[in-house]
C-alpha cells in the first residue's frame, strides 16, 4: 500500500517488529516495548481493560516476550489517512500480540489491521490482546480485515473503554478459511453520552469455525450501542453472538443478526442477549436466518441476470451493510476482501 | 407474424392446478387487455409465460416467435425478447437499482447513460443508488418496475396492473411510458411490439389503446373481445354478467357444452 495513503505503518513478523513509521506528526506509533520504556505511564493502560487473568489465553500472552503495537493520537488531532497495522504470522508456533490504542481527548483515528498468515505456514495461533481508550469527544474506528489459513486457530481478546462523547466503531471482516477464530470484543461505554457500534462479516467456509460475537457495556447515562452481523456459511460453523447491557438509565442499544446458509453442511448459530438493570433502558434486536429467497432470485432473472449471476448479485448485496461511519478508503478494502471470497462462495 | 402463441396451456402451482386449456394467439403490433377478478389467473399467466419455476406447466405449450419456450428459464425468454412488469416484486437488499438497470440496458441495448435519460423521465433518479423495491412506495415501484422495463426494450411486454396505486399524476407518466414502450404512438401498420396488460380498473385504457379484451375467469379464458365493450360490461354489470353476455353472444362455451355431449353420447 501506499504511504501517502497512510498516516502511519507498523508490521511485526511474528515476534518481530519490522517496521514502524509515522508520516504524520499527529499521531505516535511505536512498538509495545519501546513504549512501556518510553512513557512509565503506559503501564497504567496495560491491562486495565483486560483483565491478565480473564482466561488461560490471556495469561499465555502475559509474558516477557510479548509485542505489538502502541497507537496513539494526540489531543485535537483528527487523522486524515489511517494508521495500517499488519501482524503476520510465518512460523508454525503461537503469535502473542499486546496492543494499545489510544485515542486523546477531541481526537480522530482511524485504523486498519491486517492480521494474516504466511502461505503454507504448517499450523499455528495468533495470540491478540487488543486495549482500546476513547477518551472525552474522540473517535476511534478499527478495521480488522483477518485473512488466515486452515490450520490456524485466533483468539484475539480486545476491550475499549468509551469516556463521555468519545465514539468507537469496530468493523471487522472474515473471509478466508480458518481452524477457529475465537473472540467477544466488548466496550464499555464509561462516559455520558458515549457510543459503539459494531459491524461484522464473516464468511465461514468448510471446516471454518467462528465464534465472534460483540459485547457493549453501557454504563455511562444515555451512553448507546448498535450492533450488526451478517455471517455466511458454506459449509462452516459460525456462532454470531451479541450482548447489549443496559447498566446506566437512559441508555439505548439495538443488535441485528442475519444469516445466509448456502449449503447443507454447516451451522449458523445466532445468539443475540439483551440485559438491561435500568427501567429506562431501551433495547432491541433482531435475527434472521435464512437461504437465499427463491422469488428474488427469479426476479433478478427477468432482468436478464443468469441464475448465477443473480445469487452472486444477492450474496453480494446480503454482505453490503451500510457500516456507519465509515471512510470511502475502507470500504474500498472491504469490497476488496468481498470480491476475492465471491468465486469460492460457488 | 407470430408474437405469441399460447397451447392449451395448463398450470400447477403447489400441485394445484391454477391454468387450464388457456389458447392465445398475439401477433406483432397487438396488444391485449387482461381482465378477470381476484384470483382467476392473470398474473399467473404472465408468470407463467415469463418462466417463474414455481409455475408447473403441467400441459400445452408456450411459443413465442416461433420457438417452443415452455421450458427456457427465465433469462433465456427475456433474451429472446420478452419482458415484464410485476405487480409486488421482492425487495433485494443491498442489490442497488443502478446495478439491474445496467442489466435491464444490455439486454435493450442502450448505453449507461440512457440509464439516467429515462431515469429523468420516469421521476425516479433519486432512487437509482438505492436497494431496489426497498422502502419504496407503491407508485415508485411502478415507475421503478417500468424503467426496467424500458431499457430492457422487449417486444412482447407484460405489465401487470401498471397502474394500482398509483396516483392520477403518475398514471399520465406511466400511460405515456406504456404507449412509447407499445409503439402505441406509431401507426398500426408500423407497430412490431405487441402486448399483455393486466388491468383491474382499466384506468390505463385511458392512456392506452388495446386491440384486444380477454377475461380471465377460473384460470380458462372466457371471453375475447372489444376492450372497451368489455369493461364497460364489467362496469355495468360486473364480472358475472359480463360473462352472461359475453357467452351468449359468442357461444363459445355453449358449444363447447354441446361438443361435450355430443362426445359422451358417442
Amino acid at each position: 500500500m501506499k504511504p501517502e495513503t497512510r498516516s502511519a505503518t507498523f508490521l511485526q513478523v511474528d515476534q518481530d517488529v519490522e517496521a514502524v513509521s509515522s508520516f504524520y506528526e499527529g499521531v505516535e506509533i511505536l512498538s509495545i516495548r519501546d513504549a512501556l520504556e518510553k512513557y512509565e505511564w503506559v503501564e497504567d493502560y496495560f491491562w486495565r481493560a483486560i483483565k491478565r487473568d480473564q482466561d488461560e489465553y490471556t495469561k499465555e500472552v502475559d509474558v516477557e516476550d510479548v509485542n505489538g503495537y502502541f497507537i496513539r493520537t494526540f489531543p485535537n488531532v483528527k487523522v486524515e489517512f489511517p494508521v495500517e497495522a499488519c501482524l503476520y504470522l510465518k512460523s508454525p508456533r503461537k503469535q502473542k500480540v499486546h496492543n494499545l490504542i489510544i485515542a486523546e481527548e477531541n481526537s480522530e483515528l482511524n485504523i486498519i489491521s491486517g492480521c494474516t498468515s504466511h502461505p503454507g505456514v504448517g499450523s499455528g495461533m495468533h495470540l491478540g490482546i487488543s486495549e482500546f481508550y476513547v477518551k472525552k469527544n474522540a473517535k476511534l474506528t478499527f478495521t480488522m480485515i483477518h485473512s488466515w489459513e486452515h490450520n490456524i486457530e485466533v483468539r484475539p481478546r480486545s476491550a475499549a473503554i468509551v469516556e463521555d462523547n468519545g465514539v468507537f466503531i469496530s468493523n471487522y471482516v472474515l473471509m478466508n478459511p480458518v481452524k477457529l477464530v475465537q473472540m467477544y470484543p466488548t466496550a464499555y461505554l464509561d462516559g455520558e453520552n458515549a457510543k459503539a457500534i459494531f459491524s461484522s462479516i464473516i464468511v465461514a467456509l468448510e471446516k471454518s469455525v467462528v465464534d465472534a460475537g460483540s459485547r457493549v457495556v453501557l454504563r455511562g447515562k444515555k451512553s448507546s450501542a448498535e450492533i450488526l452481523s451478517r455471517t455466511i456459511s458454506k459449509g462452516g460453523v459460525i456462532y454470531a453472538k451479541g450482548h447489549i447491557v443496559g447498566d446506566a438509565p437512559n441508555t439505548r442499544g439495538h443488535l441485528e443478526c442475519r444469516g445466509l446458509m448456502l449449503s447443507d453442511e454447516g451451522v449458523i448459530h445466532a445468539i443475540p442477549e439483551l440485559e438491561a438493570k435500568y427501567p429506562n433502558v431501551d433495547l432491541s434486536h433482531e435475527a434472521a436466518i435464512g437461504k437465499i429467497a427463491e422469488d428474488e432470485i427469479f426476479y433478478l432473472m427477468s432482468r436478464g441476470l443468469s441464475r448465477d449471476e443473480a445469487t452472486a448479485a444477492i450474496i453480494r448485496g446480503f454482505m453490503d451493510v451500510e457500516i456507519k461511519g465509515l471512510p470511502e478508503y475502507l470500504k474500498r478494502e472491504i469490497d476488496k476482501a468481498i470480491d476475492m471470497v465471491e468465486k469460492d462462495l460457488f | 407474424m407470430d408474437m405469441l402463441r399460447v397451447v392449451n396451456l395448463g398450470v400447477k402451482v403447489d400441485g394445484k392446478k391454477i391454468l387450464e386449456h388457456v389458447n392465445l394467439y398475439v401477433q406483432k403490433g397487438q396488444t391485449y387487455a387482461l381482465f378477470g377478478p381476484n384470483g382467476s389467473g392473470k398474473s399467473s399467466l404472465l408468470m407463467t409465460l415469463i418462466g417463474n419455476p414455481t409455475f408447473k406447466v403441467f400441459d400445452g405449450r408456450i411459443m413465442f416467435k416461433g420457438k417452443d419456450i415452455t421450458s427456457l428459464p427465465t433469462d433465456e425468454r427475456v433474451k429472446m425478447g420478452m419482458g415484464m412488469s410485476f405487480q409486488t416484486p421482492p425487495k433485494v437488499s443491498g442489490v442497488k437499482l443502478i446495478d439491474v438497470l445496467k442489466y435491464c440496458a444490455r439486454i435493450g441495448g442502450y448505453k449507461e447513460e440512457d440509464i439516467y435519460e429515462f431515469a429523468e423521465m420516469l421521476n425516479m433518479k433519486e432512487f437509482l443508488y438505492r436497494s431496489v423495491n426497498v422502502g419504496f412506495s407503491g407508485g415508485e415501484i411502478k415507475r421503478s418496475e417500468l424503467l426496467q422495463l424500458m431499457l430492457m426494450n422487449p417486444d412482447f411486454v407484460m405489465l401487470d396492473e401498471p397502474d394500482s396505486g398509483v396516483d392520477l399524476e403518475n398514471v399520465a407518466v406511466i400511460g405515456e411510458a406504456i404507449n412509447k414502450l407499445l409503439e402505441r404512438d406509431k401507426k398500426e401498420e408500423e407497430r412490431r411490439r405487441s402486448g399483455l396488460i393486466i388491468t383491474h380498473q382499466g384506468h390505463i385504457l385511458d392512456y392506452v389503446d388495446a386491440d384486444y379484451g380477454l377475461i380471465l375467469y377460473k384460470g380458462r379464458v372466457a371471453c375475447i373481445g372489444n376492450p372497451y365493450d368489455i369493461l364497460e360490461q364489467i362496469s355495468k354489470n360486473g364480472y358475472e354478467g359480463c360473462l352472461r353476455k359475453c357467452l351468449r353472444e359468442f357461444r363459445n362455451l355453449e358449444n363447447l357444452n354441446n361438443q361435450n355431449k355430443n362426445l359422451n353420447q358417442k
